[in-house]
């Protein structure tokens, strides 16, 4: 399987560049260290690696040029929207062109008629609700970085929000693509339609973190807004009751569409912020819980979720009263994992799925785990659908504090395939989890999906070293990856300059 | 905001309540007009902050690139208003400008402009007096017909025949206050307050601090115009000239000691904001550091204070159709958006209606419509199309720079009839209208 690093073959360039040049012109092809430093990470910040260029292509065509010039050199290339990726999935691990489509950021088409809208990878996830809103449409799939990530990223990655517990994940959105393959070829993938015919292309192409080749517009499907909807906030003394409020609404068939839940440490992170909302403080978890659909029969979905609140030894439940207030409640939600550097230096957001079942007594392991390694954990997630996100709080400054983090990170994980659940819920692999991956796949799962890969990316050029274990132990440090501030400026000095 | 990270200190460590940390999340992005401009990384906040932290730890030498991006930041703050981790990042883009300032090494000629314009004119209320007479001297006499007639500008580096455009009429203007005046309250004196009178605010804008101070008499202000006042500083801090900033910000704060006053009022956001923070500027000022954390907690926006107080003096009726733009200043750097709104709500007939993005940049950013030419223009378009887009007469925002600049913005755009002007315009008219 050619799961090689490719970066090491090298490639003339200068003249890579001057051919860059003469696609996109001087102003979009950075390639001097100054320029190309800011690419070096993504939302994962614990690796970095420089790209060799960084271009902003405007169209499929040029794309289709950057892509066809990376095959003739065999320089690996990697796409990259509003870089928010959180498992490392728009960093350049063996270095190459990073294809940045911030320009690529129009939507060509809204058809109210078909609920759907036509867009470039570069528009920003809440744009399209903004831009569908006055006709009372939407876009359903809202991670918490909607503000500012892009529909290409979130195709990437699959990614999920808040609402994907009613919704579903970005993969039940995306009616059609157009992509770029590694070979420069242009295909359509589904049509607008939805046909149901044949192999699910769409369904493979959506969540290959950039392995497959490049998504150079989307077809996405609108919703219309829901006509009734609630937002509570329920407050706990106990991680244990809320955790039992989760699986209790779950279990009285009740779905709704949010249920989050947001522990002690990110309370306090959300409420030394802008975004405060007057969270009490002293609380040990709060959930965020929102139904919706039509104005009948919504009381009682409610009443019945109140009951199971109560029951669970809530100490307050807030209603919000107005859109007004429902919307500070899911701007403090949606911007706590921004809000960390209030209470720590740095931040590495985890993603694991686990049987709800299994809340109770994982929250608690994970509060173990972090003792034992002398770290604090933070958790602010999607309990509805057990999709967990525990941060670690570290300063990247205590000598091993890397290690120390990189190590509680494996054990976690572990613990969440233990208890079985998955890897990820909603960020990717990426670089961050590859060496994870044989945890819950066996040597056959991976060279079965490997295979998949190579049809569509038979010489490895699109975001390689991604995903797949590259062998090097769970705690090791990818190859190619740079570590302390002097290597780093050795490194750069040594880049030939033209 | 302090009182916030006070109650957050119990559970964390005081370091990171102290100088919050980004964090790299990428929540900033989409507030910052130039990243969403120029779409590249080092032109976002957290892409900003990338490179200052790279410089500070040795990874990247001192680049132009560095300069330039730096350089290219508005120092809106906006991000500020995004960053749910409350980056001091108008703090970190000052520094990063000291530092800039103090390695770029510029022309003889560029480098005795800029000495001559930042550290002896507006440090010099009597140079910046002349200044700006010399201005009015050369549209009184005609030159300026004859300049722009001749198309002499065009001959000059630069965009000098646009900038040309940006100075509004002066010719007629004698309003300026005078400094050392004292101005009694009408009625009841209630309170002492000073007044910070701005340093374009009082050449270009003389007849708003004229209207500010009438609507502070007749809500019960003595106000006093303390003569040894000088310039915020503001404008310096954002270049970087950070020596010249602290002796003027002394300046200011022993001017206002000596005057005695419950509150000082600024009615230029920019300025205002500045100036509550000349606690941080002097912070290593062992002599100055704790009077200018008072002097700063006594600086009031003029519609932070006027809503604030017990009881306004009730305005006259007003029918116009107003959209409020924020001052970047105001809503980013000090907090208020609506304070301002609700002064002009309180005013009858006046119906208010909202921008499509009030909170963006609209260009002006202190000199950055004089330094970043091209780029200013492109954000000042944006602003202009919303405008456009509202049904409103009259744009009222609260500083002077973005006073000018949207002016210059709907002149060049040929939209003639919607007017600029300061909150403080309107309610002045409607407290006419009351008598």
């Amino acid at each position: 399987m050619n799961n090689a690093p490719v970066a090491e073959r090298g490639f003339p360039k200068e003249e890579v560049y001057r051919h860059l040049v003469s696609i996109l012109g001087k102003e979009w092809v950075l390639h001097t260290p100054e320029e190309l430093i800011v690419y070096e990470c993504d939302g994962l910040t614990l690796h970095t690696r420089l790209p060799d260029f960084v271009v902003f292509p405007t169209c499929t065509e040029e794309v289709v040029k950057i892509v066809k010039l990376a095959g003739q050199y065999k320089i690996p290339f990697v796409p990259r929207g509003a870089g928010t990726s959180l498992s490392g999935g728009a960093i350049p691990v063996e270095g190459g062109v990073v294809l940045e489509f911030s320009r690529m950021n129009r939507i060509l088409n809204i058809d109210y008629e078909n609920r759907l809208a036509i867009v470039q990878p570069g528009v920003v996830n809440l744009h399209v609700t903004q831009a569908a809103k006055k006709k009372n449409f939407y876009y359903a799939p809202d991670p918490s970085s909607q503000m500012v990530s892009t529909i290409g990223g979130n195709v990437a990655e699959n990614a999920g929000g808040p609402h994907t517990l009613k919704y579903g994940v970005t993969t039940n959105h995306v009616m059609a693509l157009e992509v770029v393959l590694p070979d420069g070829e242009v295909y359509e993938l589904g049509t607008a339609a939805g046909d149901a015919v044949g192999y699910d292309l769409v369904g493979s192409f959506v969540g290959s973190e950039g392995t497959f080749g490049i998504v150079t517009q989307i077809t996405v499907r609108l919703l219309y807004s829901p006509p009734a909807v609630k937002t509570m906030l329920a407050v706990y003394d106990s991680v244990v009751d809320a955790t039992k409020t989760v699986s209790g609404i779950i279990a009285r068939g009740v779905v709704p569409a949010a249920l989050e839940m947001i522990d002690r440490n990110t309370i306090q992170a959300i409420e030394a912020s802008v975004y405060a909302t007057g969270i009490p403080k002293d609380a040990e978890a709060v959930l965020l819980i929102e139904i919706d659909g039509l104005a009948t029969g919504i009381e009682q979905q409610m009443e019945r979720i109140l009951e199971v609140i109560k029951t669970n030894n809530a100490r307050e439940i807030r209603v919000a009263k107005n859109e007004t207030e429902r919307k500070k409640l899911w701007a403090a939600r949606k911007n706590a994992f921004g809000a960390y550097g209030r209470i720590s230096a740095n931040y590495y957001t985890m993603d694991g799925v686990i049987p709800r079942s299994k809340l109770p007594q994982i929250l608690q392991e994970i509060d173990d785990l972090g003792r034992r390694h002398g770290l604090r954990m933070a958790n602010v997630f999607h309990a509805g659908d057990g999709n967990l996100h525990p941060i670690i709080l570290y300063d990247i400054h205590q000598p091993g504090a890397k290690e120390n983090v990189l190590a509680l990170a494996g054990e976690i994980l572990q613990r969440c395939v233990e208890v079985g659940g998955a890897l990820s819920g909603e960020h990717g692999i990426g670089l961050e989890k590859q060496e994870f991956m044989s945890l819950i796949f066996s040597e056959a799962d991976l060279h079965a999906m490997q295979q998949l890969k190579q049809v569509f990316n038979p010489e490895n050029l699109a975001n390689p070293s991604k995903i797949f274990p590259i062998r090097r132990g769970c705690r090791e440090l990818p190859k190619n990856i740079l570590e302390s501030s002097d290597q780093k400026y050795k490194a750069y000095q040594e880049i030939v300059r033209f | 905001m302090d009182q916030k990270y006070n109650q957050a200190s119990s559970t964390v460590s005081d370091r990171a309540v102290l100088t919050p940390e980004c964090i790299h999340c990428g929540l900033c992005l989409q507030a910052c007009p130039t990243y969403v401009e120029l779409g590249k990384e080092a032109d976002s906040p957290r892409g900003r902050i990338y490179l200052m932290r790279a410089y500070e730890r040795g990874v990247m030498p001192f680049s132009e690139s560095f300069v330039q991006h730096i350089s290219a930041c508005l120092d809106c703050r906006a991000c500020e208003s995004a960053c749910p981790s409350g980056v001091p990042y108008g703090e970190l883009v000052e520094k990063a400008r000291e530092v800039i300032e103090h390695r770029v090494q510029r022309s003889y000629l560029a480098g005795a402009f800029r000495t001559f314009t930042f550290k002896r004119i507006f440090p010099s209320r009597r140079l910046l007096r002349l200044h700006f007479n010399l201005l009015r001297l050369y549209q009184v006499i005609g030159l300026q017909k004859l300049v722009r007639l001749t198309g002499l500008l065009k001959l000059f580096p630069g965009h000098l025949a646009e900038l040309e455009q940006l100075v509004p009429d002066i010719r007629k203007k004698k309003d300026h206050v005078e400094l050392g005046s004292v101005f009694p309250a009408l009625g009841k004196k209630q309170y002492r307050v000073g007044l910070l009178t701005g340093c374009v605010m009082n050449e270009i804008f003389g007849h708003i601090n004229q209207a500010t101070i009438r609507i502070l008499q007749r809500n019960g202000c003595e106000v006093v115009v303390p003569a040894a006042q000088s310039c915020c500083a503001a404008l310096h801090c954002h270049a970087g000239i950070m020596d010249t900033a602290r002796e003027m910000a002394r300046k200011n704060i022993l001017a206002f000691e000596e005057a005695q006053v419950d509150a000082i009022i600024i009615n230029a956001a920019g300025c205002g904001a500045k100036l509550k923070e000349y606690g941080s500027l002097l912070a290593e000022d062992r002599e100055f550091c704790k009077r200018a954390q008072v002097f700063s907690q006594k600086i009031k926006d003029i519609s932070e204070f006027l809503v604030d107080l017990p009881q306004m003096a009730r305005p006259g009726a007003l029918s116009v159709r107003v959209a409020y733009d924020d001052p970047c200043h105001l809503l980013h750097a000090q907090k208020i958006g609506q304070a301002p709104r609700n002064l002009l709500k309180n005013i009858p007939g006046l119906q208010l209606v909202e921008l499509e993005r009030p909170d963006q940049c609209c260009g002006s950013a202190g000199i950055y419509n004089i330094t970043q030419y091209d780029l200013s223009m492109r954000i000042l378009d944006k602003k202009v199309d919303d405008i456009n887009n509202s049904d409103a007469e009259v744009v009222a925002t609260g500083n002077p720079g973005c006073i000018l600049q949207i002016a210059y913005g709907l002149r060049k755009a040929g939209i003639a009839h919607i007017r600029v002007m300061h909150p403080v315009e309107l309610l002045e008219q409607a407290y006419q209208n009351s008598k």
